[in-house]
C-alpha cells in the first residue's frame, strides 16, 4: 500500500516536472545571454548593497502573487547589479502565507538581517499589519501591490506601486460607463476582506455619480467561498448585464464554472486580482472568454521595455508575467532612480534612507512598465492610468 | 420556482457535508475521538483522484479507485503511527494528535502539489438535468451525491448492524474494556473503522471537488469543520442523523443567504445550531447514553 502511494506521489512529481520543462522551452530564446549574465552577478558583495526586503505569499492560496513579485523583484536587481551602476541591491524574500500574523515574523526576520528599503507585503492584509512596524522604525517601504488604503493611511513613508483600492473602484466604474459596457450591474464582492470592501465601497459611489445602474449586491465570506448559486441567480433574475467581481481569481473561477453551469453568461468585469485566472491548472480557459478586467500592465505590449521583460521572466520563469512581476520590477527601479538622485550610499542608516526617499519619492517623476509618469502624492498613493483588458483566446489583449 | 431553484442548492451543499459528516460520525461513534484530520483526507483524495486522471489519464473511476485505495491505506497510516500509540491517553490528547496530522496533511499536500490552486474535471460529465421544462436545473454531481450519500448512509447501517465486524464495532463503541474481555480485537476493530472512514473520505473529496471545483492543500478544512457541525447538529455517533443534518445544514445556508442575507448566512446557520443542541443536547437524532459510575 505504502510503495503504491509512493509510486504515485513520484508520478505526480515527475509528470509536473515535465510540465514545467515543456513551459520553459516554448519561452522565448532571443533574451537568452542578457539572462544568464544577470544570473552570474545576481548577488552583489555584501556591504557594498543596499538591503531590500520584502514580504509576501511563497505558499498558500495567493501564492501566485508573492511569486511574481518575487520574481519580478529578483529580475530587476539582477539586471541592476549586472551593469554595475552605484546603486547595487541585495534582495531578502520572506514567506507570509498572506497571513498577518505570519507577515509579523517575515518582518522581524528581515529586520534582524538589517533589511534598510522595504518592499513591504504583496497582499493587503499582511502589507497592513507591517505596515504600522514599518513607520513606527522608520523604514521607507514602497509596496508593489498592496492596494487597500489603510496600508498607507496615516504612514508618510508607506507608498504604494499599484493603485490603492478606491481608485480601481473610481477607475472600473468609470471605464465602465465610459465605454458603455453595461447598463445594469450586479456585484459579488468578499465583505471580510479589506480590498474587496474598499473597491466595492468607491464603485458604488463613482457608478451613482455615473448613472450606472446596481440592480443586485451580494457577498461571501472565506467560509461561504464554495457554493455561489444563491447570488449569481440573484445577479440572474435582476437582470444584470454585468457582473462586477472585485475579487481574487479564486473564487471568480468557481463563480465562472457556476454562471457557467446555469447557463447564465453576463459580462464579467474584474480587478487586478483577476489577474492569474488563466494559470489556475485545470480551468477551462474557455469559462473566462471575454472576461475584462483593468489592470496597469499589459504583457503583449509593444514597447521596448515590456518586450525585454517579458522575455527575460519566460527564459527564467518559463511564464507569462502578471502585473505583479511588472509592479515588483518598477519598484526596484523606482527606488534606484531615487537612490541615485538622492545620491544615498548603502552605508547610510535606514532611518536616513526612509528621510531621503520620502522626500525624493513625493517630487520625482518615474516611467516604467506599469505607467509613463507616474508620480507620488504624500499619502504614498500613485497616480497612473489603467489600461482595460480582455480575455480572448486564453490570453489577455489590450482592449 | 426560485424557492425550488434555492432548495436544489441547498441540498447539493447538504448533500456534501453529509457525505463528509458520515465519515465524521463513524470515526466518533466507534473509536470515540473526533479525526480532525479527517477533512484534510479529504482534500487528499481529491488530490490523488486530480492526479490520477490528469497525470496518468485514468478514467474518471480510476480516479476515484484511487483515490478510495490512497485514502484507505492513508488512513491505517494515521491510525498506526498517530492514534494508536494514544489509545490509553485521556481524549484531549488525542484531540491535539488529530490537529496535528490536519497541518501535516496540509503542508505535506503544499510541498508536493505546490500552493497554485487547481481545477478539478468533475467525474460526472454531461449536462445538467433540465426539470419544468429548463427552468430548474440540477447538476447530475448533485443527483450523484445524494444517490452516494444514500448507498452510504444504508450501507452502513447495514455494516453495522447485520455484520460481525459490524457487532464488533457496536460493542467497542459502547465498552473498550469489556468488548476486549469478550474476545473482540479491539485494535483491529478500530483500524476498520478508520479504514472505512478514510475511504469515505476519498469518495467525498471527489464529490466535493466534482461540485465545487477548486482544489488547493486548504479545500478539506472548513468543509471539514461545517460537516463536523453537521454531525453534531443531527446527533454525533448517529449514521442516519449525519445525512440528515448535513441536508439541513446546507439548505439552511442557502435559505439564510437567499432571503435573509447573504452576509449573515454563517451566523444564521449557528444560531441555529445553538438552538437545536438548546432543546435538544444530543442533536436532532442522537441517543441519551447514561454514563455508568
Amino acid at each position: 500500500m505504502k510503495k503504491k502511494l509512493s509510486m504515485l506521489l513520484a508520478g505526480a512529481i515527475l509528470a509536473t516536472t515535465l510540465a514545467a520543462c515543456g513551459g520553459n522551452s516554448t519561452g522565448g530564446t532571443n533574451g537568452g545571454s542578457a539572462a544568464d549574465a544577470g544570473a552570474d552577478t545576481g548577488t552583489a558583495a555584501a556591504g557594498a548593497a543596499f538591503k531590500l526586503g520584502g514580504h509576501g505569499p511563497l505558499t498558500g492560496g495567493a501564492a501566485i502573487y508573492g511569486n511574481a513579485v518575487k520574481n519580478g523583484a529578483s529580475i530587476a536587481v539582477e539586471e541592476i547589479n549586472a551593469a554595475g551602476g552605484a546603486v547595487q541591491f541585495d534582495l531578502k524574500f520572506e514567506d507570509d502565507e498572506h497571513d498577518p500574523e505570519k507577515a509579523a515574523n517575515a518582518y522581524n526576520a528581515l529586520k534582524d538581517w538589517g533589511m534598510q528599503l522595504s518592499l513591504s507585503g504583496v497582499t493587503s492584509k499582511p502589507a497592513e499589519a507591517t505596515s504600522a512596524d514599518h513607520y513606527s522604525d522608520r523604514i521607507f517601504a514602497l509596496t508593489p501591490s498592496a492596494s487597500a488604503v489603510a496600508v498607507t493611511e496615516g504612514k508618510d513613508n508607506v507608498f504604494q506601486m499599484c493603485f490603492a483600492d478606491p481608485n480601481q473602484g473610481t477607475a472600473s466604474a468609470q471605464y465602465i460607463a465610459d465605454q458603455k459596457l453595461g447598463t445594469k450591474i450586479a456585484i459579488i464582492y468578499k465583505n471580510d476582506d479589506v480590498y474587496s470592501t474598499g473597491i466595492y465601497e468607491k464603485f458604488t459611489a463613482e457608478a451613482a455619480a455615473k448613472g450606472l445602474e446596481i440592480v443586485s449586491t451580494t457577498t461571501f465570506t472565506s467560509s461561504s467561498q464554495t457554493d455561489f448559486s444563491v447570488q449569481l441567480n440573484e445577479a440572474k433574475n435582476a437582470g444584470a448585464d454585468l457582473l462586477f467581481l472585485p475579487i481574487y481569481y479564486d473564487a471568480a473561477s468557481l463563480i465562472l464554472t457556476q454562471a457557467n453551469a446555469m447557463g447564465y453568461a453576463p459580462k464579467f468585469f474584474g480587478v487586478d486580482g483577476m489577474d492569474g485566472i488563466l494559470t489556475v491548472e485545470g480551468f477551462d480557459t474557455a469559462l473566462a472568454e471575454g472576461v475584462m478586467l483593468l489592470t496597469p500592465f499589459n504583457a503583449d505590449a509593444e514597447d521596448e521595455l515590456t518586450r525585454s521583460f517579458v522575455t527575460k521572466y519566460q527564459e527564467k520563469y518559463g511564464e507569462v508575467p502578471n502585473q505583479f512581476a511588472a509592479d515588483a520590477y518598477d519598484c526596484v527601479y523606482a527606488y534606484k532612480q531615487a537612490l541615485e538622485a538622492a545620491g544615498c550610499t548603502p552605508d547610510m542608516t535606514a532611518e536616513a534612507l526612509c528621510e531621503a526617499m520620502t522626500a525624493q519619492f513625493t517630487s520625482m517623476t518615474f516611467n516604467g512598465l506599469t505607467g509613463e509618469n507616474m508620480t507620488w502624492d504624500a499619502t504614498g498613493a500613485v497616480a497612473k492610468s489603467p489600461k482595460g483588458m480582455i480575455i480572448k483566446n486564453g490570453a489577455y489583449v489590450g482592449m | 420556482m426560485t424557492f425550488l431553484n434555492h432548495l436544489i442548492s441547498g441540498i447539493s451543499l447538504g448533500s456534501v457535508y453529509a457525505i463528509i459528516a458520515l465519515g465524521y460520525t463513524m470515526v466518533y461513534g466507534i473509536a470515540k475521538m473526533l479525526n480532525f484530520a479527517h477533512g484534510d483526507v479529504i482534500m487528499v483524495g481529491a488530490y490523488m483522484s486530480f492526479c490520477a486522471t490528469n497525470y496518468l489519464g485514468l478514467p474518471a473511476i480510476g480516479g476515484v479507485a484511487v483515490a478510495v485505495v490512497v485514502c484507505t491505506a492513508l488512513g491505517i497510516v494515521i491510525e498506526r503511527l498517530a492514534y494508536k500509540p494514544l489509545r490509553q491517553a485521556p481524549a484531549l490528547a488525542v484531540l491535539i494528535t488529530a490537529i496535528g496530522v490536519s497541518y501535516l496533511l496540509q503542508n505535506a499536500a503544499l510541498l508536493i502539489w505546490g500552493s497554485n490552486s487547481k481545477n478539478f474535471t468533475s467525474v460526472v460529465s454531461g449536462k445538467p438535468l433540465q426539470l419544468f421544462g429548463g427552468a430548474l436545473p440540477v447538476s447530475r454531481v448533485t443527483v450523484v451525491t445524494v444517490a452516494a450519500c444514500i448507498v452510504i448512509m444504508v450501507g452502513l447501517t447495514l455494516f453495522t448492524g447485520k455484520t460481525k465486524m459490524g457487532t464488533a464495532m457496536r460493542a467497542v463503541s459502547e465498552d473498550k474494556g469489556a468488548a476486549q474481555l469478550m474476545g473482540i480485537n479491539v485494535n483491529t476493530t478500530i483500524s476498520v473503522t478508520f479504514a472505512i472512514g478514510s475511504g469515505l473520505a476519498a469518495i467525498a473529496g471527489v464529490l466535493l471537488c466534482s461540485a465545487y471545483p477548486l482544489l488547493v492543500p486548504t479545500t478539506g478544512s472548513l468543509p471539514g469543520i461545517k460537516a463536523f457541525t453537521a454531525a453534531v447538529f443531527g446527533g454525533i455517533g448517529s449514521i442516519p442523523g449525519a445525512f440528515l443534518g448535513g441536508i439541513l445544514l446546507g439548505v439552511i445556508e442557502i435559505f439564510a443567504r437567499a432571503y435573509i442575507s447573504s452576509e449573515l448566512s454563517d451566523a444564521i446557520v449557528f444560531a441555529v445550531l445553538i438552538i437545536v443542541l438548546l432543546v435538544k443536547p444530543d442533536g436532532l437524532l442522537g441517543k441519551r447514553v447514561s454514563e455508568k459510575v
